[in-house]
């Protein structure tokens, strides 16, 4: 189909323009990619003589040694915990909000909408001293709690926007005719909005994800044993460990990257509306 | 504001009596979905940033309660600081970077990519792929990419017969090798927002405008430009609020240093309100960061985003 396209549009004595242009950034984004990769693969001694070219010999070992490890899987269970907690958290009260502020009309709606929204101005890293004392106070500090709710808060802002969004677009008759039927809203939200709203719900949940998944201060802030770190904590501390033995931390790194770039290809078209989405209201 | 309650709108015919089940059934939905946003949002965003204004009055550790009020000597400090101007100076040299050159490298990559040929998904996807990398992993790469012993730098140096430099490791260098990082990480998320723009143009002006004896170039220029301009300001304000609140990055490869030459300051704030606890001088540059930023975003939604 495309290459049927292609083939009608006469020569263009731009495309070698575009093509060198394009294999110039792709060469940009692809070289230290691949060097990570590679670069696990290799003794130490031949990283230094061969950092750009495939390994002479491939050191399975050096990967081998971290999967069997039990610190790169306690790693990924931590951030897996942390960033569940933190989309079901977010899921669960941003619908909700978002459906009240899509369907019920009440005095204030607009403004408490307003109140929330400005929170996509605020820069986190202003409120972490405080959110750190706060955390202290409450006493989940060095829990998964203490950085699972400051993210979910913090995240809501753009969620509820999103949702609100998509809720409206559920026709208003539909709700009407459910309510002259006996249906309650509670019901109406249950079985009817957040079932036609799967598709905003797992860009949503896709978006909060990522970057809870991805989330350095927050953590850095509010876990102090090594034993509750997620990967990107944990990454830091083997590299400090293993300063200049870099064979080995890129084999770290490519495996704790790798859950990542699985996850964006098998939700890379939620991730790409939620950017897009978002963009919109900005 | 109206009051209408959906029954009385659906109709006459609506009988009495179900009016105040569903007023009701509104007010169930009030108390209960509302609270829980409403809370964690007032508890872990909006109050701290109340805290941080009151904290930054004192000479505070953290410990017991702040007690030892001294007004706005803390922003004195932070002021007085040369480090922090250096990290000021580096937040402006980001956002320079980010609109210089990765914003018109996006939107060439977006007219290119944003046609239908082999390999322009894949390519996209490519380009889009370090946007997703976290900030950690990506900083770590290329403190690889940058080593002075084994990194690929030092490679390409070594063929050239030089001995290499140590770029992370030099006040000169260091927070130039962070520019080229950024640019690598983020140009293709903007990318990503042209490309989205641009398959939602009304396509029919450009044909137009074609048709009319524009050159390609003329089209780009007069038609294609103008519209993208919402995304293109949209685009401007996300780097530059982004820019603002840079951290993750710079902490796997320079951690500020050396000397504080390539600091944000988010990073400053790190190094001296967080790693020593100093609280009240740490959430005085909070809350210079917080009034930069909202200073600087109302001010440009005023001034640009009118019509959106």
């Amino acid at each position: 189909m495309s290459s049927a396209e292609t083939n009608r549009v006469p020569f263009d004595p731009a495309v070698p323009f575009k093509v060198a242009f394009l294999a110039v950034v792709a060469v940009f984004v692809l070289v230290p990619l691949l060097a990570t990769v590679l670069g696990g693969f290799k003794s130490l001694g031949e990283l230094r003589v061969n950092p750009f070219g495939l390994p002479s010999h491939w050191e399975w070992q050096n990967y081998a040694d971290i999967l069997f490890s039990g610190r790169y899987w306690q790693l990924l269970r931590n951030s897996l915990i942390i960033s569940t907690l933190t989309v079901t958290l977010t899921l669960i009260t941003a619908s909700m909000a978002a459906f009240t502020f899509a369907h019920v009309k009440f005095f204030g709606s607009s403004m408490l909408l307003s109140y929330l929204t400005l929170g996509l101005l605020f820069p986190a890293a202003t409120a972490v001293l405080p959110l750190f004392i706060k955390v202290r106070d409450l006493g989940l500090l060095d829990t998964y709690f203490g950085v699972a709710l400051p993210q979910v808060a913090f995240s809501l802002a753009m969620s509820v926007l999103l949702l609100r969004r998509f809720f409206k677009d559920i026709p208003y008759e539909l709700l009407e005719a459910a309510l002259v039927d006996g249906c309650s809203y509670i019901k109406f939200f249950r079985y009817v909005t957040l079932p036609l709203s799967r598709p905003i719900l797992a860009t949503v949940g896709t978006i909060t994800f990522v970057n809870s998944w991805n989330a350095y201060l927050l953590p850095l802030v509010m876990l102090n044993t090594d034993a509750l770190y997620p990967w990107p904590l944990g990454i830091m501390v083997y590299q400090g460990e293993y300063s200049s033995e870099w064979h080995l931390i890129l084999a770290f790194i490519t495996l704790t990257i790798l859950p990542t770039i699985i996850l964006f290809l098998l939700a890379q078209k939620h991730i790409v509306a939620g950017l897009t989405a978002g963009a919109v209201k900005g | 504001m109206a009051m209408t309650s959906p029954i009385s709108v659906a109709g006459k015919a609506a009988p009495q009596a179900l009016r105040g089940p569903s007023w009701d059934g509104r007010f169930t939905v009030l108390i209960l979905f509302l609270p829980p946003a409403l809370l964690l949002f007032t508890l872990f965003v909006v109050l701290p940033i109340g805290e941080a204004a009151w904290y930054s009055g004192f000479n505070w550790n953290g410990f017991g309660r702040p007690s030892n009020w001294i007004g706005f000597d803390n922003y004195r400090f932070v002021l007085e600081t040369r480090a922090f101007w250096l990290a000021l100076r580096n937040n402006g040299l980001i956002i320079v970077v980010s609109l210089a050159i990765q914003l018109p490298l996006a939107l060439t990559l977006a007219l290119m990519l944003a046609e239908r040929f082999r390999g322009a998904v894949a390519l996209r996807m490519l380009f889009f792929m370090p946007y997703i990398l976290a900030e950690i992993a990506t900083g770590l790469i290329f403190s690889f990419v940058y080593d002075g012993d084994y990194g690929l730098v030092a490679s390409i140096w070594r063929t050239f017969g030089a001995e290499p430099p140590h770029l992370l490791a030099s006040t000169d260098t260091a927070m130039l090798a962070v520019l080229i990082v950024i640019v690598w990480k983020y140009f293709g998320f903007h990318m990503m927002l042209f490309i989205a723009a641009l398959q939602s143009l009304d396509k029919s002006l450009v044909e137009a405008a074609r048709i009319d004896g524009a050159t390609r170039a003329q089209a780009l220029r007069h038609v294609v430009i103008p519209l993208l301009y919402p995304t293109i300001r949209l685009s401007v304000f996300f780097a530059i609020v982004g820019s603002l609140q840079l951290f993750d990055l710079v902490m796997p490869l320079t951690r500020g240093g050396p000397a504080d030459s390539s600091n944000t300051m988010v990073s400053f704030l790190y190094n001296n309100g967080i790693s020593r606890m100093r609280v009240g001088y740490g959430s005085a540059i909070g809350v210079i960061l917080f009034v930069i930023c909202v200073t600087f975003a109302f001010t440009y939604k005023r001034w640009f985003m009118r019509d959106e």
